[in-house]
């Protein structure tokens, strides 16, 4: 018999101190029961003698403290989880919100997952072609690994996104990846966009959707990205599918965080986060990854909008500690219509090392990469000199490098969203830019790989002119 | 049997009653899933609690039973080589029982009980012996002499000690005090984390931990037995700066405590470090290495104890005579784990949030550190270096953990993100760097490394220092500005940084310099700056100066194999021997 009460003492933003209890759990569910029927969802957050603190899911309006009834579930937050979930569109805390039937549970699944050990972790190595040139040749996405993308307001970063949804697979393996995608307080549109694209390209078909807008209660996106992540490590680990998981926006989901802390009157940290933000984080983002004796695994993308593009602001900054490496696009390439517009130098991915290469990629990824890199930094570096010396002060080694950074960025990353190339392509793409700089400036590239490429892509190089 | 009862639940912090029999820092077992936690506040008859361990599901009215013992880590034969978590729980054999995730609640012994090891006295019946002797050895891996050492509470005569096969728990030997009990001793015994193990006298450190990267041992070298931190950004590499320390340093152990990090890092030194040799023995690095991984998914609250459970292990190796040298990866969200029960036991925060006391605990971890002479009545001398990463929110060095850690530690390499985005590794800013012991480790390496050796490494920084000034210069009005031996200076500089600073982990022979090819590098390097700068005036032709053969064969030097870098310094030597004869020749011809 699940007792009922009605001791709600106290209701404060999204909290509710609920009295007399008993025989009430850290973390339990509750229930709260509206007077006009209606149900609402809540977790304990402390129990202190006789007295729980509970924190609401979903809104407090039209809680009152006469009539509104409290039940304790006897359970935590769970999802149920079933492979019939793919294709399906669930709102921030599960419910199915398009008009398919209801799941029928293989499991329910404790939203909070658990900590994997560290020795039952298969280190993330296989290369994940993504059909983008900046990402695949200059930060190479691994599976299992966790990468997010920077962005800011007003950058294409959701156009990368699905187009990284659309594009990814792994080569030599037929297994496709399917897509479990969270949003959390972003706009109609911005959703609408992803929906659409996944409906024109068929890949709706392998997504699951949780979908908590900018208009819904932001306390339930604390579970949206937990809910998303759940239903991965079921797909991942239970049914053996490759996932990549989306989630957009994180800013939205720590300002949710945020508020809750506010709440409860914590001490708060950097701008007024709470100090357990990194921890937080951690535990939601640690969850992506691969697992010994098992097929699937857990990409995760996370998206997030640095607020003023400041990559030390706390959100950023605490990700960029916990994930490995990541994707920042710049405002000016944007400017300049250089789509998608990464921003090649700061970006990282720290897995690419183990993920390329001879029988993964192909034997002269990694001295191509590391010859781009060099080169499009000198670049970078002469054209700045040149603005303010001017183009005579170059020496023609210089302009030689002023042009190859141009040529760089009009051509190599400006692929727009929709063109999907090969490793092989944006190595040999790489390779038709070096050449255009002279043989002893190749310092990053091994003699073997000189010889079998350089030499090859100069002399069809030479031939056009 | 001493039971309390739980009125107060909240995250990791529970509150029990019925306590005034349990002491502070006791070690208790929560709930009937025996959830391990430790007493942090006393009050009246309530207790708070840090629970290790996921609280989810535990209520009012649930048994909190005390063990009358603090928090302790088990020390004897089977550590080395070993994973464990934060509070020293074994998780391979976690992972066999509770599978790919981290069940709450599993007890485990931290130490292998089955395990034989064949024992060998040094010590004999009749011999008297003090705390801290070594009764006899037992060879713990290839490269690790695990030496029995007399218990703390004991000593006395000994009045059987046999040679043999035993697991840990088994008599090795008995031991007659003063008041004529007999005590046996077994190989395993346990040590409170919170405690520093005792020693008999403290020294300044004055040798350096060799650690195989050139950018440190040259111009912010560590002792053994020195502190050090390593502050950066992230995608700085400090991790890859930390691992690379515990592969190569020529410490006889290592400890490396993966704090509230990357779970895929620790995956990641799991699959590596079995497999690299250490460049001394030729056995595998893992025969030396103890790992902690408490990572960031891991319950917070062993993330706190992880950095004490690992400089406890660190100890009983130095009381061994061993030097251990322990690296903390990181200390920052050590500090946040203090942060957030501090917040929970609502003390007072102290600047952004940390308790008052963020100072003094980083100092007591780090002063654990250092060369010491060990207890027992043989002179042994064992060495701790402690060095720990430090994570700054967005870089920023002003903040508390950094200025904490400032305060203590007597070698800082900034790692700078500039320098990553120019993927130049390991991204140690030479300009704002230091090292106390620099001055003190000159007279050591011109004594054992070379005469001049504290000259070259003096030039050498100057050279980076000016050619920072100059560049300065060139930004503004562009390098034709400079005179010939300025612009000397910055090539040389540049040398300096691309074929001595830039060291490749990844590369075979790069990622680790022995202390020969160090030395000869810098020689090389610096050779060619003296000469060129004897003959530089404002007519010579710096092309042909700056782009003489010699200098590829130098900026390949640092990729050379150990084997034959005597050679290849050696026909570098010639070389450059002829072409400035040439060139001089020619010079003085036109």
């Amino acid at each position: 018999m699940i007792k009922e009460y009605r001791t709600i003492n106290e209701v404060y933003g999204p909290l509710m101190i609920v009295k007399d209890v008993e025989n009430v759990k850290y973390d339990e569910l509750g229930e709260i029961e509206l007077s006009n029927g209606e149900t609402r969802k809540c977790k304990v957050l402390e129990i202190d003698g006789t007295d729980a603190i509970v924190q609401l899911f979903e809104s407090s309006a039209g809680i009152n403290l006469a009539d509104s009834k409290v039940r304790f579930l006897g359970k935590s937050l769970d999802l149920p989880v079933s492979s019939d979930m793919l294709g399906r569109v669930f709102d921030g805390m599960g419910n199915p919100i398009d008009d398919g039937p209801r799941i029928i549970a293989d499991k329910r699944a404790d939203i909070n997952g658990e900590p994997m050990n560290p020795t039952a972790r298969d280190y993330p190595s296989e290369f994940i072609q993504t059909g983008i040139s900046s990402i695949d040749t200059l930060n190479t996405l691994v599976r299992g690994q966790k990468l997010p993308i920077f962005s800011g307001s007003g950058l294409p970063h959701p156009a990368l996104a699905a187009q990284i949804a659309r594009q990814a697979k792994v080569l030599n393996v037929d297994a496709n990846f399917v897509v479990v995608f969270a949003a959390m307080g972003i706009t109609f549109e911005e959703a609408d966009f992803f929906i659409q694209d996944f409906k024109k390209t068929g890949a709706i078909d392998r997504t699951v959707m949780f979908i908590n807008l900018a208009n819904d209660p932001p306390i339930e996106r604390i579970s949206t990205p937990r809910m998303a992540l759940t239903a991965a490590e079921y797909l991942a680990f239970e049914q053996e599918m490759h996932v990549l998981v989306i989630l957009t926006d994180i800013t939205y989901y720590a300002d949710a965080l945020r508020e809750v802390s506010a709440a409860k009157k914590e001490v708060p940290g950097r701008r007024g986060y709470p100090g357990y933000l990194y921890t937080d984080l951690a535990t939601m983002y640690e969850r992506a990854g691969r697992r010994k004796g098992n097929k699937g695994s857990i990409t995760l993308i996370p998206i997030l909008s640095m607020p003023e593009d400041d990559k030390t602001h706390p959100i950023p900054d605490l990700t960029g500690y916990i994930t490995e490496g990541q994707i920042i696009l710049s405002r000016e390439l944007n400017k300049k219509s250089i789509l998608p517009p990464i921003d090649v130098m700061p970006s990282l991915s720290r897995l690419k090392d183990k993920g390329i290469g001879k029988g993964k990629t192909r034997e002269d990824h990694s001295d191509v990469m590391n010859q781009l890199f060099a080169a499009y930094s000198r670049g970078r570096e002469v054209r700045e000199l040149a603005i303010i010396l001017g183009e005579a002060a170059l020496t023609e080694t210089d302009k030689l490098y002023a042009k190859f950074a141009e040529a760089f960025e009009n051509v190599y990353i400006n692929q727009g969203f929709y063109e999907n190339r090969s490793i092989e392509q944006s190595l040999d793409l790489g390779w038709k830019l070096l050449v255009k700089l002279p043989r002893s400036e190749m310092k990053r590239v091994r003699d073997a790989n000189l010889t079998k490429y350089y030499d090859k892509f100069k002399e069809s190089d030479d031939g056009q002119d | 049997m001493n039971k309390g009862t739980i009125v107060k639940v909240s995250g990791p912090l529970i509150v029990a009653k019925g306590m005034k029999h349990a002491n502070m820092f006791d070690v208790v077992k929560v709930s009937k899933h025996g959830l391990i936690g430790e007493i942090l506040e006393m009050r009246d008859d309530l207790a708070s609690i840090q629970v290790y361990e996921e609280t989810s599901g535990l209520g009012p009215g649930e048994d909190v039973v005390t063990t009358n013992m603090p928090l302790s880590v088990e020390l004897a034969p089977g550590i080395i080589g070993g994973i464990f978590d934060g509070i020293q729980r074994p998780l391979e054999d976690m992972r066999k029982i509770s599978g790919s995730t981290i069940k709450r609640g599993v007890t485990l012994p931290s130490i292998d009980r089955n395990k034989k090891w064949d024992f060998k006295p040094v010590k004999k019946v009749g011999d008297f012996v003090q705390p801290g002797d070594i009764l006899g050895v037992v060879q713990e891996t290839v490269l690790i002499e695990h030496r029995v050492m007399v218990p703390y509470d004991i000593s006395g005569k000994i009045v059987s000690i046999e040679e043999g096969s035993f697991n840990v728990t088994e008599v090795i030997a008995r031991i007659e005090n003063e008041k004529k009990e007999i005590k046996d001793v077994i190989m395993l015994t346990k040590w409170p984390v919170r405690k520093q193990r005792p020693f008999k006298m403290k020294f300044a450190p004055d040798t350096p931990l060799v650690t195989g990267q050139r950018s440190i041992d040259t111009f912010f070298p560590i002792t053994k037995g020195g502190i050090s931190a390593i502050p950066g950004p992230f995608g700085s590499g400090k991790t890859v700066v930390q691992h690379q320390l515990a592969k190569w340093s020529d410490a006889d152990i290592v400890v490396y405590i993966g704090c509230g990090e990357r779970g895929n890092e620790m995956t990641d030194v799991l699959t590596e470090f079995p497999r690299l040799l250490d460049p001394r023995s030729n056995e595998s690095i893992m025969k030396r290495t103890v790992l902690i991984a408490n990572t960031s998914d891991m319950p917070v609250a062993a993330r706190e104890a992880s950095i004490y459970t690992g400089i406890t292990i660190a100890e009983y190796y130095r009381d061994m005579g061993y030097d251990v040298a322990i690296m903390a990866d990181s200390t920052s969200r050590w500090a946040e784990a203090l942060r957030e029960m501090s917040a929970r036991l609502e003390e007072l925060p102290g600047e952004e949030g940390y308790p008052a006391y963020l100072g003094s605990r980083l100092a007591q971890f780090y002063e654990r550190a250092g060369k010491v002479l060990t207890s027992g009545s043989e002179e042994r001398v064992g060495s701790i270096s402690a060095i720990g990463a430090v994570s700054p929110p967005g870089g920023d060095l002003s903040e508390p953990v950094t200025q904490a850690t400032m305060r203590i530690v007597k070698v800082f390499w900034s790692l700078d993100s500039s320098l990553a985005y120019a993927r130049h590794f390991p991204a140690i800013n030479w300009l704002t760097s230091y090292s106390l012991y620099a001055s003190k480790l000159d007279e050591w390496s011109d004594e054992n490394i070379a005469k001049n050796y504290s000259t070259l490494t003096k030039d050498a920084m100057r050279l980076l220092q000016e050619e920072a000034n100059l560049q300065e210069i060139v930004r503004l009005v562009g390098i034709d500005a400079l005179s010939n031996p300025e612009r000397l200076v910055l090539e040389a500089a540049r040398s300096l940084r691309e074929d001595f600073l830039y060291q490749d982990a990844m590369h075979p022979f790069d990622t680790y310099c022995s202390v020969n090819k160090r030395y000869k590098l810098l020689k090389t390097i610096m050779d060619y700056y003296y000469r060129a700068k004897e003959i530089i005036n404002d007519d010579i032709e710096l092309d042909k100066l700056f782009g003489m053969p010699v200098r590829e064969k130098i900026s390949r030097a640092r990729l050379v194999e150990e084997q034959n870098i005597d050679d290849y310094f050696c026909t570098i030597d010639d070389e450059m021997e002829k072409q400035f004869k040439d060139f001089s020749d020619k010079e003085a011809l036109s």
